[in-house]
C-alpha cells in the first residue's frame, strides 16, 4: 500500500497512470454530466415559486462546492508537498488553482444570471457572495505569486504556504461576512439530518457533482501530465515511454 | 533570546530614525487618500460623515501595507537577511522583531494622526474615540498580515501590487469589524464584542504569522 503511494508520487509513475486513465474519464465525465443534465432539466419537476428558472442550481450549487473543495485540496495538496517534500504534490497545486478558480467564476457568474429574476439583483453584497468573491481573490493571490517567482520550485512552495495561510482564513472571513449581512437563501444540503430539497430535484444535484468532480479530475490529470512534460522532457523514461508507446 | 530581539528592534528602528521618509510618507499617503473620498462624497455632510469611518480604515490599510513592501528589501539584497537567517537566535522571534519594528515606525504615526482625520470626517468625539482605539488593536494585525506577504515576495523588485493582492484579502475581517465598531459607537450601540474580537484577530495573528513568515524566508533563501 505505502509502496504503491510512493510509487505514484514519482512523476513516471503518476504519468503512466494518467496516461492510461484519462480517455476512460473523459468519457464518464460526458456520460455523468449528460445523465445529470436530462435529470435535472427534463425529469425534475417546475418548482412551484421559481419556476423553470431554478434549474441554473444544477450548475450553480456543484460549482460552488467544487470552488471550496478545490481549495482544500490544494492546501492539504501544499501541505503534503511541503512536509513530505512530494515535487508531486505542488504541481497538483500548480494545476488545480486554475480549475478552482474557472470554477469559483462559474459559480459567481450563474449566481448572478440566477440573482437578477429572483432577487431584482445582478449583485447583492450579501455573505456567501462575498465570501465567494474573497475565494476567487485567494486563487488569483495563488496564480499571481506562483508565476511571479522566476524559480518554478520556489514558487511553488511559496504557493503552498501562502494556501495554508488562506485556509486557516477562510472559516474567519466566511463567519466575518455572515455576521455582517445576509440575503442568500441557507444551505438547503447538508451531511446531517434531513435535506429541505425533494428527492427529484435532489438527485440530479448529486449526479451533477459528481458529474463536475470527474471533469476536474479528468482537466487535472490532462494538465498535470502537460506539467509533468514540461519539466521532465529531457529525461529518459519519458524517451522511452514515447517510443513504446 | 531577548538580546536578541532588542538588538534586532534596535537596529531596525536606527535605520527608520535616519530616513524619516519611512515613517513621513505613510502618514502623508494617509491624509491624501482620505481627503480624496471626501471629493468624491461632494459637500453632503451626512454622506461623509456615514462613509467617514470605513474611507479612513480602508486608507489605513493601504497605507500599512504599502509602507510594508520594502521591509525586507534591503536586507534581502545587502545579505543581512542570510545572517539573520544563520544567527542562532530563533527566526520566528527575529521576524516578531521585526514586525514590532515596523509597527512602531508605520502604524503608530498614522494612529497619532487619526484623531484629526475622524474630525475632517465630522466624527463626533466617541466615534472618535472608538476609531483611535481599533486602528490601535488593527494596526498591529496588518503589520503581522504584511509581513508575511512581504516575506512571500520578497525576490520580487516591483512587489506592492502582488503584495496587497495577497494580504488584502486576509485583512477583510478586520476591517469589518473595525468599521462596524465605529459605526456602531455612532449609533451609541454596545462595541465591546466588536473590540473583543478584534483583539482575538491581533491574538491569533500574533501565533501563527511568526512562524508561517520564518518558513517563507526559509524558502525564498533557500538554494
Amino acid at each position: 500500500m505505502w509502496l504503491w503511494f510512493h510509487k505514484l508520487s514519482t512523476a513516471r509513475h503518476f504519468y503512466a497512470l494518467a496516461t492510461r486513465l484519462t480517455p476512460w474519464l473523459g468519457w464518464l465525465t460526458g456520460l455523468t454530466i449528460a445523465l445529470g443534465l436530462y435529470l435535472g432539466l427534463v425529469v425534475a419537476p417546475i418548482d412551484y415559486q421559481q419556476k423553470d428558472a431554478y434549474r441554473i442550481m444544477f450548475v450553480h450549487v456543484p460549482s460552488a462546492w467544487m470552488s471550496m473543495m478545490i481549495y482544500t485540496m490544494m492546501a492539504v495538496s501544499g501541505a503534503i508537498g511541503l512536509i513530505w517534500r512530494i515535487k508531486l504534490a505542488h504541481v497538483a497545486c500548480t494545476a488545480a488553482a486554475t480549475i478552482g478558480a474557472s470554477f469559483t467564476l462559474i459559480t459567481l457568474v450563474t449566481g448572478s444570471i440566477w440573482g437578477k429574476p429572483m432577487w431584482g439583483a445582478w449583485w447583492a453584497w450579501d455573505a456567501r457572495l462575498t465570501s465567494e468573491l474573497i475565494l476567487l481573490f485567494l486563487y488569483l493571490g495563488f496564480i499571481a505569486l506562483e508565476s511571479a517567482i522566476p524559480d518554478r520550485t520556489k514558487g511553488q512552495k511559496a504557493g503552498a504556504i501562502l494556501l495554508l495561510a488562506g485556509v486557516v482564513n477562510i472559516p474567519i472571513i466566511h463567519y466575518s461576512v455572515l455576521w455582517w449581512h445576509t440575503l442568500h437563501q441557507t444551505a438547503s444540503v447538508s451531511k446531517f439530518g434531513i435535506p429541505s430539497i425533494h428527492i427529484s430535484m435532489l438527485t440530479p444535484l448529486l449526479v451533477m457533482t459528481v458529474g463536475f468532480m470527474l471533469l476536474f479530475l479528468t482537466i487535472l490529470a490532462l494538465r498535470m501530465r502537460a506539467m509533468i512534460l514540461e519539466t521532465e522532457y529531457q529525461s529518459k523514461w519519458l524517451r522511452q515511454l514515447e517510443e513504446s508507446g | 533570546m531577548t538580546r536578541a530581539f532588542g538588538a534586532l528592534l534596535k537596529r531596525d528602528l536606527t535605520l527608520v530614525a535616519r530616513t524619516p521618509g519611512d515613517y513621513t510618507t505613510p502618514v502623508i499617503f494617509f491624509v491624501v487618500c482620505t481627503t480624496l473620498f471626501s471629493f468624491v462624497a461632494g459637500k453632503d455632510i451626512a454622506v461623509l460623515k456615514s462613509i467617514g469611518p470605513g474611507v479612513i480604515w480602508v486608507s489605513a490599510l493601504l497605507a500599512s501595507m504599502l509602507s510594508l513592501e520594502g521591509l525586507f528589501r534591503s536586507d534581502y539584497e545587502d545579505g543581512t537577511l542570510e545572517q539573520i537567517l544563520t544567527a542562532p537566535a530563533p527566526l520566528p522571534l527575529m521576524v516578531l522583531a521585526k514586525a514590532f519594528a515596523h509597527w512602531i515606525s508605520a502604524g503608530v504615526p498614522l494612529l497619532l494622526i487619526s484623531p484629526i482625520l475622524g474630525i475632517l470626517m465630522n466624527l463626533d468625539s466617541h466615534s472618535t474615540t472608538i476609531l483611535v482605539v481599533t486602528i490601535a488593536i488593527s494596526t498591529p494585525t496588518f503589520s503581522l498580515i504584511g509581513i508575511f506577504g512581504a516575506a512571500l515576495v520578497i525576490s520580487q523588485k516591483k512587489a506592492g501590487m502582488l503584495l496587497s493582492l495577497l494580504t488584502l484579502p486576509l485583512c477583510v475581517p478586520i476591517l469589518i469589524f473595525s468599521v462596524s465598531a465605529v459605526s456602531a459607537a455612532a449609533d451609541q450601540l454596545p462595541i465591546s464584542g466588536h473590540l473583543m474580537l478584534l483583539g482575538a484577530f491581533f491574538v491569533f495573528t500574533l501565533t501563527l504569522s511568526p512562524f508561517g513568515t520564518a518558513g517563507a524566508l526559509r524558502i525564498m533563501l533557500s538554494n
